[in-house]
C-alpha cells in the first residue's frame, strides 16, 4: 500500500523551485515522448521552449498570447488563495467580449476616443455579472461554485452562438455567423503599445492588474483577509471576516478581469465575434495561476512561459511535423508535474503492508 | 556532443527563419493550415489527402508541411506569418474563417502566394478556391427523390450561408424532378462538426417520418444513426460507408488534389497568379462515391447520366424555370443562374417548406 504522510516541515526553498523542477521534468518526459514519435527531442524542445524568446518575430507575438492569460490568471489567483474556485473564467471571458462587443456594435459608426474605454467597461461588467451568478448561488444556497461556474461556460458559448447567428451578425457578411470586424474600424481597434513584444493595451492593463494584485495582497487588509480565508476559514470567521464578501469579491474581480480580457481579445487579436471566438484562454489561465504559484510575479513568468510554448508548439508542428496532440500533451504535462512535485514536497510516500 | 548539435540546429533554424529563399535547386515549399485535426475523414482529412497527392505528384520538387487545429483569428495570422517566414512559397488556408487573417498576412508577404478556400476576398497574392458542391448535391438529390418511400427527405444543415442554401435548393430541385410529391425537412444545427447535435438531428428527422437523410455537416454521426434505424443517408466530404454499410447510398467526395497539383505546378514554372477557382464535377474537384447496391439499376443509370451531363457542362443544376419560395420568378425557362447570384444565394426555391433563418 502507498500512503501519503505530511512532512513535518515542507522546505520553503523547495516550494520556490517547484515550477522549475516541473518544467525540467516536462522537458525530460516530453523529450522522451517526442523521441518515441521519431522526432529529435532537442530540436523540439528548443523550438517549443527557447526559440519563442530568442526570435524577434516570435517575441512580437509573445504578449498577444500572454496578455489574456495573465489578466485572467491574476483574477483567478485571488479566488484560489481564498478557496473560491472559479473554473468558469472562459465563460466570463466570452460574456465580456459579448457585452462589450454588443456595446460597440450599438455605437457603430460613431467616432470618439471614449468608445473603446466604454466598451472595455461594459466588457468588465459583462464578465462581472456572469461571475456573480455562481457567487450569489454560493452565498445564498451554498451551491458549489466549481460546478456552477464551469457549467455557465457552456451557457455562454451557446449564447455567443445565438448572438452571432442572430442580432450581432454582420449585415454585410453573407449570413456567415460572424460580427463586424472591430479591429478594422478606427473607433473600436485596440491600440498596440509596444510592437516588438506584442504589448497591446490589454497587455498594459494586465501589467497594471499584476501590480494592483501585488499591492492588494501585501499591503491591504482585504488581501490579508483573502489569504486568511484560504489558509484557515475558521480563524478568518473568528477574526470577523465575512465569507460572503470574500466570495463576492473574489468571483467579482476574477469575472471582471476575465471579461476585460475577452473584450481586449475581441478588439485586438481576434477582431470579430464568431462561434470560434473562445479558444480556451479561460481554462489555460488556471494552469498559469498555479504554475505561477498564485503569486503576481510568478503569474507574469508563467503566462509568458506558457504563451511561449503555444507559439513554439505551432512552430514545432510545421517545422518538425510534430502532431498538435503531442504539443497539447506536452503542455498538459507541465501542470501534472507541477501538482505532483508540490504534493511530494509537502508529503512523503510511505510504503505500508496491508491495511493499517 | 548533443549540446553543440542543438546549437547548430538552432542556428540552422535561425537561418531558415530569416526567410532567405534560395534559387532553383531548392524544392518548392507548400504550407497548409487546417482548422481541425486531420483524423480519418471529413473536411480537413480531404485537404490533407490533397497535400499527400501533391507530394506523390512532384516528389523531391516539393516539400509540404502543415499545422492542424489552428483557431480562426489571431492564432491563424501568427501561424501563416511563421510559415511565410520559414520560406514557404505557397500557403493554402483551408477554412472560411481564415479569410481576413489570410488577407492581413498576405499584405506583409507580397512574394508568398496564398490560396484561401471558400472565401470571397482576393488580392494580388491571394487566390481563392472552392468547389461546386451543389453539383454533387443535385446528383444525390435525384437519388434521394427516387429512393424515399415516405416522400420525406431530411436535411441536416449547418449555417444559413449561401454555400449551404445552394446545396439545399439544388438537392430539392433534383428530388422534385424525379418525385413531385417529395418534401424536405431541414434542421439547422449551427455547427460544422458536433456528433451529438448531428445525431440528435438525425433522430428527430427519422421520428418525423424521414427515410433518407442528407447532411451538410462533417461527422459520421447521422450515418451511424441511419444504419441503426434502417434508413438511407449520404456521406459528406468522404466515403462514410464504414459507418453505414447498408445506409450509405453514395457520398459527395471533396477532391482537392487536382487543384493543389495544378497550383503548385504553376508556382514551379513561375506562372502562378491570383485566381478564383470554382470547380465542380467536371474538373474532378467534386466526386461521387460508388453507388450502393441498394440503389436500383435504373436510378443508378439516371444518376450516372446526370453526372456526365453536369461534367460536360451540358446541364446546370440551376436551370429555369425556377421560382423563389415566395412564388416570384428567379430564373425564366432555360435561363441558368450566374456565379454572382449563386455566390450570394439567400433564399429557398419554391416548394421548400419552412423559413430560411436570416
Amino acid at each position: 500500500m502507498l500512503r501519503l504522510e505530511p512532512r513535518q516541515k515542507a522546505s520553503n526553498m523547495m516550494l520556490y523551485f517547484t515550477p522549475l523542477i516541473a518544467v525540467a521534468l516536462t522537458m525530460v518526459v516530453g523529450g522522451a515522448l517526442f523521441a518515441m514519435l521519431g522526432i529529435n527531442p532537442f530540436d523540439a524542445i528548443w523550438i517549443i521552449f527557447f526559440d519563442p524568446f530568442l526570435d524577434s518575430f516570435n517575441l512580437s507575438q509573445l504578449f498577444i498570447k500572454a496578455a489574456p492569460l495573465i489578466l485572467i490568471a491574476i483574477g483567478l489567483s485571488l479566488g484560489f488563495r481564498a478557496g473560491v474556485w472559479n473554473i468558469g473564467a472562459e465563460g466570463q471571458f466570452i460574456m465580456g467580449a459579448l457585452v462589450g462587443g454588443a456595446t460597440g456594435l450599438a455605437l457603430w459608426g460613431m467616432e470618439g476616443w471614449w468608445i473603446l474605454p466604454f466598451m472595455a467597461i461594459m466588457g468588465a461588467v459583462g464578465g462581472f455579472a456572469w461571475a456573480m451568478i455562481p457567487a450569489i448561488l454560493k452565498i445564498r444556497f451554498n451551491a458549489n461554485e466549481i460546478l456552477v461556474s464551469l457549467m455557465l461556460v457552456y451557457v455562454a458559448q451557446n449564447l455567443l452562438s445565438a448572438m452571432v447567428i442572430g442580432p450581432l451578425r454582420d449585415p454585410d457578411g453573407f449570413n456567415f455567423p460572424e460580427s463586424r470586424s472591430f479591429s478594422r474600424n478606427d473607433a473600436t481597434e485596440l491600440p498596440m503599445i509596444f510592437e516588438p513584444l506584442g504589448l497591446h493595451v490589454g497587455g498594459v492593463v494586465a501589467l497594471i492588474a499584476l501590480a494592483g494584485a501585488f499591492i492588494l495582497l501585501q499591503r491591504h487588509s482585504l488581501g490579508f483577509n483573502i489569504k486568511l480565508t484560504g489558509d484557515s476559514p475558521r480563524a478568518a470567521r473568528f477574526a470577523g471576516v465575512n465569507p460572503s464578501i470574500i466570495i463576492a469579491v473574489c468571483l467579482g474581480i476574477s469575472g471582471a478581469l476575465a471579461g476585460l480580457a475577452g473584450l481586449f481579445e475581441l478588439t485586438g487579436p481576434a477582431g470579430k465575434l464568431t462561434t470560434n471566438f473562445p479558444v480556451g484562454y479561460g481554462f489555460t489561465a488556471i494552469i498559469v495561476a498555479f504554475l505561477g504559484r498564485l503569486h503576481p510575479v510568478g503569474i507574469l513568468l508563467a503566462g509568458v512561459v506558457l504563451a511561449g510554448t503555444f507559439i513554439g508548439g505551432e512552430n514545432a508542428q510545421f517545422m518538425l511535423q510534430l502532431p498538435s496532440a503531442a504539443v497539447r500533451v506536452f503542455q498538459g504535462m507541465l501542470l501534472f508535474f507541477l501538482l505532483a512535485v508540490e504534493i511530494l514536497i509537502s508529503y512523503r510516500i510511505r510504503f505500508s503492508k496491508g491495511a493499517s | 556532443m548533443k549540446f553543440t548539435k542543438t546549437l547548430a540546429t538552432a542556428a540552422a533554424m535561425g537561418l531558415a527563419l530569416s526567410g532567405a529563399a534560395f534559387a532553383d535547386e531548392d524544392p518548392i515549399k507548400a504550407g497548409f493550415i487546417y482548422v481541425g485535426p486531420i483524423g480519418d475523414l471529413g473536411w480537413t482529412w480531404t485537404h490533407d489527402q490533397g497535400r499527400l497527392a501533391l507530394e506523390a505528384e512532384y516528389g523531391d520538387r516539393v516539400e509540404t508541411s502543415f499545422v492542424e487545429s489552428v483557431p480562426e483569428g489571431a492564432d491563424a495570422e501568427r501561424v501563416m506569418s511563421q510559415m511565410a517566414r520559414a520560406g514557404m512559397d505557397i500557403i493554402f488556408t483551408t477554412s472560411f474563417g481564415y479569410m481576413d487573417p489570410t488577407i492581413n498576412v498576405a499584405e506583409d508577404f507580397p512574394d508568398v502566394a496564398f490560396a484561401h478556400a471558400t472565401g470571397f476576398k482576393r488580392a494580388d497574392n491571394v487566390a481563392t478556391y472552392s468547389a461546386r458542391f451543389y453539383e454533387g448535391r443535385y446528383v444525390i438529390g435525384e437519388i434521394a427523390g427516387a429512393m424515399t418511400e415516405t416522400n420525406k427527405i431530411g436535411y441536416i444543415a449547418s449555417f444559413p450561408i449561401p454555400e449551404v442554401v445552394r446545396g439545399i435548393n439544388s438537392a430539392y430541385l433534383a428530388a422534385k424532378s424525379v418525385n413531385p410529391d417529395v418534401e424536405f425537412k431541414v434542421v439547422w444545427v449551427y455547427t460544422w462538426f458536433d456528433p451529438g447535435k448531428e445525431a440528435d438531428a438525425a433522430n428527430a428527422l427519422i421520428e418525423q417520418g424521414v427515410d433518407v437523410i442528407m447532411q451538410h455537416t462533417d461527422s459520421p454521426a447521422a450515418m451511424t444513426i441511419a444504419e441503426e434505424k434502417g434508413v438511407y443517408a449520404f456521406g459528406q466530404a468522404s466515403d462514410m460507408s464504414a459507418f453505414g454499410p447498408n445506409a450509405q447510398l453514395t457520398a459527395i467526395l471533396d477532391n482537392w488534389a487536382p487543384y493543389y497539383i495544378d497550383r503548385v505546378g504553376a508556382v514551379l514554372d513561375g506562372t502562378w497568379e491570383s485566381t478564383d477557382v470554382w470547380d465542380g464535377i467536371g474538373a474532378g474537384m467534386v466526386g461521387i462515391a460508388p453507388f450502393s447496391d441498394n440503389i436500383p439499376a435504373d436510378v443508378q443509370a439516371r444518376a450516372t447520366a446526370t453526372i456526365a451531363a453536369i461534367a460536360s457542362g451540358e446541364f446546370q443544376p440551376f436551370t429555369g424555370p425556377i421560382n423563389k419560395q415566395d412564388g416570384s420568378v428567379w430564373l425564366a425557362a432555360g435561363e441558368t443562374a450566374d456565379d454572382g447570384s449563386l455566390a450570394g444565394l439567400n433564399f429557398y426555391v419554391e416548394g421548400i417548406d419552412g423559413e430560411l433563418p436570416q
